[in-house]
């Protein structure tokens, strides 16, 4: 099979798994028990303009014919209206998704950077005690949820040192309608970021760390790392510059598929610091019945989950020229 | 097999010691790759630690209070001991808040509750949930990968599109909704992890099993004429045997945080307090700030339980993979 063609067959593979996905989201929020009408429509002062409300969103219509208008209104990037908010979900659900991915973002961003400087480093001193204690501390980190990891660091940084503030984005309230500049290019806002943000980094640090202390493993056996040594260039050259930057290409891959997992991972870290996100909104939604905004959020993770995945896999296919399309 | 006896009565006895000693021969190289796990924990700190820990967490989990079983009318106290000395939900102090003493060990819950017996207790939702949806998942995983590598076509395709699709289903957000829209309960909560968590496993599984299929041993297993499902449970299941286990051991610490996180948003099996929960109702009695000792004990137990799966995975992993075994 060609290089085209399984792109191809990759692409549709990605809309089958979007449509799987939209398909399931449908049935799981239609699977409540009892009257589902109670929990798309909720308190309306009389029968009959609930009645009337009902019949507006077609929940009276049959399955079938709700699912198609579903999928329809979907196709025009429409979410429907939030019963809480008495707006229509994308005009809400957008900004916060935006929120959320400056979080992970940065969340990522400090992770990778660090997990593959720290994962190189152990990976060249393999057997010593910096090596042994580095893979401890990122099993450690890994082994602690989010919710942990956050309230220990609140803990540390808010109630003992006073150095961050608690929760929240910062800014007067107005946020949802300032532009990006505004909203995000100014000191508040970077102080409300950096316990989130690290909780994320302290996370998602693991996966990079371990990988690129084993990839350098092995490529700390090939040739040039000696040729390079002998050559007399200073250890921390070769390190960072030749044995550092070909252990690097299976990292492109995972961190494609970890900032799609990390969009839906948002839910805990968002929680615990009160960031206006769409983990958090899909937790308060479902617990307030506003499933319109619950399933927006939720299908806008899984969309980046299920494109980052198919980013991963092209990725690796132009990075790695000996791989075989399957 | 001998095949020089000459009278039938012989023939069958040698062919029935034969099948014992093929028996033995299994068991003994089941034995054999006990051993070699043990040889290799004796020189793995990490592993022999984790071991120590997991020994610790079952041991206070099943001694948390007294199981009885009840038939009817009667009952029966099957472990009559108890290391909490309180129910968790039991009102034992007047003064709410109370930071450590010599009666409450870890001071009480603004309700007035002992959090040292609610952390004991904790450790048995933990338990349960660990294991049973890590073995559930595992094992849906190890059948899906094994069923669709080995047969391959269409069967495969099926299994591996849905595999795919679960791939592209965010575990936490999932888990929440459907532990919401079909109630808390131990049951939802173990079916939410299982139903994301078997896809690791399926993809390992079924690409360590293609591997496996091209070998001699399966081809002339073919021919003696032994049946599909004799080929992939008997000849192929055993070589992956401790890539499974070392999944399960991972699947138990994906299955462990993630009710942790259900529990720490309120979704966790109600009436039965877990660590998460502790942290959850700390976090909304507004009592994160003031009572360390309320939210520390339960997040350091959910850590070093992890962290002891971890560990212990680790040294699996040395099993699975040899060349691991030089570099620590």
């Amino acid at each position: 099979m060609g290089l085209r063609e399984y792109v191809i067959r990759r692409v549709f593979q990605l809309i089958l798994t979007l449509w799987t996905l939209v398909t399931l989201l449908f049935i799981l929020f239609r699977m409540v028990p009892g009257d589902p009408t109670s929990r798309f429509v909720m308190d309306y002062p009389s029968d009959a303009e609930r009645q009337a409300r009902i019949e507006e969103l077609g929940l009276n219509e049959p399955l079938y014919i709700q699912y198609i208008e579903y999928m329809g209104q979907l196709l025009q990037g429409e979410f429907g209206d939030s019963a809480h908010y008495r707006q229509p979900v994308s005009e809400i659900i957008f900004p916060l998704f935006l929120n959320t991915i400056v979080l992970m973002f940065t969340a990522l961003i400090i992770a990778y950077t660090v997990g593959i400087l720290f994962g190189a480093a152990m990976g060249w001193f393999r057997g010593s005690r910096f090596e042994r204690v580095g893979i401890i501390a990122t099993l450690v980190a890994r082994a602690s949820p989010e919710f942990w990891i956050g309230i220990i660091l609140v803990w540390i940084f808010v109630f003992q040192l006073g150095l961050f503030p608690r929760s929240g984005i910062g800014g007067y309230g107005g946020e949802l309608t300032m532009n990006f500049v505004d909203r995000y290019i100014n000191f508040d806002f970077l102080r409300h970021l950096i316990l989130p943000a690290l909780t994320g980094a302290i996370v998602y640090l693991a996966t990079p760390a371990l990988l690129m202390r084993n990839t350098m493993l092995e490529v700390l056996k090939a040739d040039f790392v000696e040729i390079k040594q002998a050559e007399g260039l200073p250890e921390r050259t070769v390190l960072y510059k030749h044995a550092a930057r070909n252990s690097i290409l299976p990292l492109v891959t995972v961190a494609a598929i970890a900032t799609g997992a990390a969009m839906g991972g948002s839910v805990i870290i968002e929680t615990v610091f009160n960031w206006p996100g769409v983990g958090r909104e899909m937790v308060a939604s479902v617990s307030r019945n506003d499933y319109p905004v619950a399933m927006a959020a939720f299908l806008l993770m899984g969309t980046s989950v299920i494109v980052m995945n198919f980013v991963a896999d092209i990725l690796y296919l132009y990075l790695d020229p000996r791989v075989k399309y399957e | 097999m001998s095949h020089d006896t000459t009278t039938e009565g012989t023939d069958t006895a040698s062919e029935g010691a034969d099948t014992i000693s093929r028996r033995r021969l299994r068991w003994e190289r089941r034995l054999a790759a006990l051993r070699n796990w043990a040889g290799i924990l004796k020189a793995d700190r990490l592993g022999q630690i984790g071991i120590a820990i997991l020994a610790f967490f079952l041991f206070v989990g099943i001694f948390a209070r007294p199981i009885t079983v009840e038939f009817g009318s009667a009952w029966f106290q099957i472990q009559p001991f108890s290391l909490a000395p309180h129910e968790s939900s039991a009102r034992v102090a007047d003064e709410s808040l109370a930071p450590p003493s010599r009666e409450h060990p870890l001071g009480t819950t603004s309700l007035g509750r002992d959090v040292y017996s609610q952390v004991i207790i904790g450790t048995r939702v933990t338990l349960i949930v660990g294991t049973i949806a890590a073995f559930m998942a595992v094992f849906i995983g190890a059948n899906v990968g094994i069923i669709s590598a080995y047969y391959g076509g269409w069967t495969e395709d099926i299994l591996m599109r849905i595999t795919d699709v679960v791939y592209g289903v965010p575990f936490l957000p999932f888990a929440i909704a459907l532990v919401f829209i079909l109630g808390a309960s131990l049951v939802n909560v173990i079916a939410a992890i299982v139903l994301i968590l078997w896809r690791g496993t399926a993809r390992v599984v079924r690409s360590q099993v293609l591997s496996h299929k091209q070998r001699p041993y399966v081809e002339s297993a073919r021919a003696i004429g032994a049946s599909d499902f004799r080929i992939m449970y008997v000849q192929i299941m055993p070589n992956v045997l401790p890539l499974i286990t070392l999944y399960a051991a991972f699947a138990v610490a994906w299955a462990v945080i993630a009710e942790a996180s259900l529990s720490f948003l309120g979704l966790g099996p109600p009436g039965m307090i877990s660590w998460g929960e502790i942290i959850y109702d700390a976090r909304s009695a507004g009592a994160l700030r003031e009572a360390w000792w309320w939210v520390f004990p339960a997040g350091v137990c959910i850590m070093l339980f992890v962290m002891s799966v971890f560990f212990i995975g680790r040294s699996l992993e040395k099993v699975v993979n040899p060349d691991l075994r030089h570099t620590q």
